[in-house]
């Protein structure tokens, strides 16, 4: 019952109206730029963080929130309306709302997406709201050896579950340690890395500066060459009482995606790097075999739209609840959260919900409403940001690029910092070009500075002996998954060999 | 793509090695009584870059990365005028920034763009670029009180102006 009267007192928080006022332009924020193809959720929150310093910490994080909430929603205008996904979390969405539009049901297929990610997020923050205090207390009792065993899970998890090419990830992961350690040693207080003597390394790399740089100019590079303007879009029409009726065929022809997409999207998002993209993809999977109809799937089934939007709208807030109770962001997304959070002088972890309620709670409150707000704005609003999408590229892009540098210089205040923005903007787009995949560094960099101390503190309890990882109850079966989780891709690989040597 | 993967490979080795060079300037072992030196967590970190580089090597000898099995250049000659366009441009208005200012750069920045790579109309590429910095201006200074790099000090004028109008 106590969870009840946390959840009112959060609603409460959410709906005081410095905040309500913030979820409605971050989840309108957040459509449009969900709806931007090249542009995820990851992207704005990215390029808008440093803006949040107008406001106090728990109001930057609803914003935020609400702009994660509202990318998701948005994510399935641009793969419905062009057939390009907005975000690699929509891509699922594309196998059957394109073909929706292309038979003149792209509003059905719109209508489906608004409701099934409503439907995706309040599942999701319900369990989130009865699972979050019970992690949270179990977590209490991490002392660093336990922290240190999670920050390996979740590279671990990038590199079991990540399915991209594994010594990429794992130079990524390593990198974005590295640059976490510019600056000074924490402990005894020396100059270290400081990269060709340059003395801004001095003030460290902040992960701000590698986040705008790879999603604010990496990506928007890569976006420019790939597309290369030329996108068909297909102007979907929306009238009231079609709106009704698309609403009962949703819901009659979308109920069984949209709960799959909300069950198994949560439980997904929750796991470290997995995220609402393999969320999404696992959900449309899932219903394409459980359905009594699989031969539709592909040809515009209202359910396989509903499946990958819910799944994605239940991860994005699952993989906010080990950001919050543990500290290890489930996604990219929630990494450059988690990034703010430390920025606004907050500690992630258990001790945030005994230490930070309201703030907590004032979060999961506006989950609720920000869900609300969201599939409200999105019905009211489709028309609009399909017209907002046939503006020209050559127009967006030059907008981004601005906001990317001047929110880089707000947020870090040193032309140093500029240049390094700039110079991972074009190293990340050419890494991307060989398949590097980026998401890791940005995340590495963010654990970076909890996963050295927790190590280092750890192997001083033991006087230096690595098995203090294996010999603890919580830290030990941690660090074995971890380590199996690494070895799984080898042991798939020998797996296929046995099988092709005894064919 | 594949001269591409292992170059970029190989560029990505020095790197590594570059960073356990720099952080062996502090201690990489354990040292007693105060645990890993200083050196330890980015030395070992480096190693495995260097490592993941050699990894990416042997798979691009055997062929087993997409751009390693690739006959396809890295880019076009589209895709090179593109992004060195646009990645230039990008450059340009950053060296700009203690020049003429970080509002005045995002002037000159957009006109090029919108003018001369989007190729839209004066009157569209002028009012964008004169009322976002504008805009912007009001956000940072006046709502956020952060200030953004001025420039020379002939752009002094015109900031005295914009502030009588804030304050």
């Amino acid at each position: 019952m106590e969870v009840f009267s946390l959840i009112a007192d959060g609603v409460g928080t959410a709906v005081q109206p410095i905040n309500l006022m913030l979820i409605v332009i971050g989840v309108t924020v957040g459509l449009f730029i969900g709806a931007m193809p090249g542009l995820g959720s990851v992207n704005g929150v990215a390029i808008l963080l440093p803006v949040t310093f107008l406001v106090p910490p728990a109001s930057a994080i609803i914003f935020l929130a609400a702009i994660y909430y509202g990318a998701m929603y948005g994510g399935a205008i641009s793969s419905v309306a062009l057939g390009i996904p907005g975000a690699s979390t929509a891509v699922a969405t594309t196998f059957d709302g394109r073909p929706l539009a292309l038979q003149g049901r792209a509003s059905l297929a719109l209508v489906t997406a608004a409701l099934a990610s409503f439907v995706g997020g309040t599942v999701a923050t319900v369990f989130f709201s009865l699972f979050a205090p019970l992690l949270a207390d179990v977590a209490l009792s991490f002392g660093p050896p336990e922290i240190f065993a999670l920050m390996l899970l979740a590279f671990a998890t990038f590199v079991g579950l990540g399915g991209d090419d594994i010594p990429k990830t794992i130079f990524s992961i390593c990198f974005g340690l590295v640059l976490a350690t510019v600056g000074f040693d924490t402990i005894s207080g020396e100059p270290r890395l400081v990269l060709f003597d340059i003395q801004g390394f001095l003030r460290g790399i902040g992960f701000i500066v590698l986040a705008i740089g790879v999603y604010g100019i990496g990506e928007m590079l890569w976006t420019i060459e790939q597309t290369r303007g030329d996108v068909t879009t297909t102007n979907p029409k929306m009238t009231a009482k079609g709106l009704v009726s698309d609403t009962k065929e949703a819901v009659r022809r979308g109920w069984k995606g949209t709960w799959i997409g909300s069950v198994l999207g949560f439980f997904v998002g929750v796991l470290p790097a997995a995220g609402a993209t393999p969320g999404s993809l696992m959900a449309y999977g899932v219903a394409k075999m459980t359905s009594r109809t699989p031969e539709e799937y592909g040809r515009g089934s209202p359910d396989g739209v509903a499946a990958p939007e819910a799944a994605n709208n239940s991860a994005s807030t699952g993989s906010m609840l080990p950001m919050l109770t543990l500290g290890i962001p489930g996604s990219p997304t929630t990494a450059i959260l988690l990034g703010g959070m430390v920025m606004w002088g907050l500690t992630p972890g258990p001790r945030l919900f005994v230490d930070e309620s309201e703030f907590v709670w004032g979060l999961i409150g506006s989950f609720y409403i920000s869900n609300f707000v969201a599939v409200l704005i999105n019905l009211a609003f489709i028309p609009l940001f399909v017209w907002m999408l046939r503006m020209p590229f050559t127009i967006l892009a030059p907008l981004i690029f601005v906001l990317s540098i001047i929110g880089g210089f707000a947020a870090t205040r040193s032309m140093h910092d500029l240049w390094l923005i700039v110079i991972f903007g074009i190293a990340a787009f050419f890494m991307r070009k060989f398949d590097y995949p980026l998401a890791p560094a940005v995340l590495a960099i963010v654990l970076g500075p909890i996963a050295e101390p927790t190590l280092r503190q750890s192997l001083l309890l033991s006087s230096g002996d690595p098995t203090i990882f294996f010999t603890r109850p919580i830290a030990a079966p941690i660090t074995v998954i971890a380590i199996i989780l690494i070895l799984w891709p080898a042991l798939k690989l020998l797996r296929r060999k046995g099988q092709v040597a005894e064919d | 793509m594949r001269q591409g993967e292992i170059s970029l490979a190989g560029l990505l080795a020095l790197l590594s090695l570059y960073l356990m060079w720099k952080s062996a300037e502090l201690p990489i072992g354990y040292i007693s009584g105060q645990g890993p030196g200083g050196g330890f967590w980015p030395f070992w970190l480096s190693f495995g870059m260097l490592l993941s580089c050699a990894a990416i090597a042997w798979n691009w000898w055997r062929g087993l990365s997409p751009a390693s099995a690739s006959d396809e250049p890295l880019m076009d000659a589209f895709g090179w005028r593109t992004v060195a366009l646009v990645g230039g441009g990008v450059v340009a208005f950053v060296a700009l920034i203690p020049i003429i200012s970080m509002y005045g750069a995002i002037c000159v920045f957009l006109i090029y763009y919108l003018r001369f790579l989007g190729r839209h109309s004066w009157l569209l590429t002028l009012v964008i670029a004169i009322a976002l910095p504008i805009g912007l201006f009001f956000f940072f200074e006046g709502a956020m009180y952060i200030s953004m790099p001025q420039g020379l000090p002939f752009t002094q004028p015109f900031f005295d102006m914009m502030y009588d109008i804030i304050y």
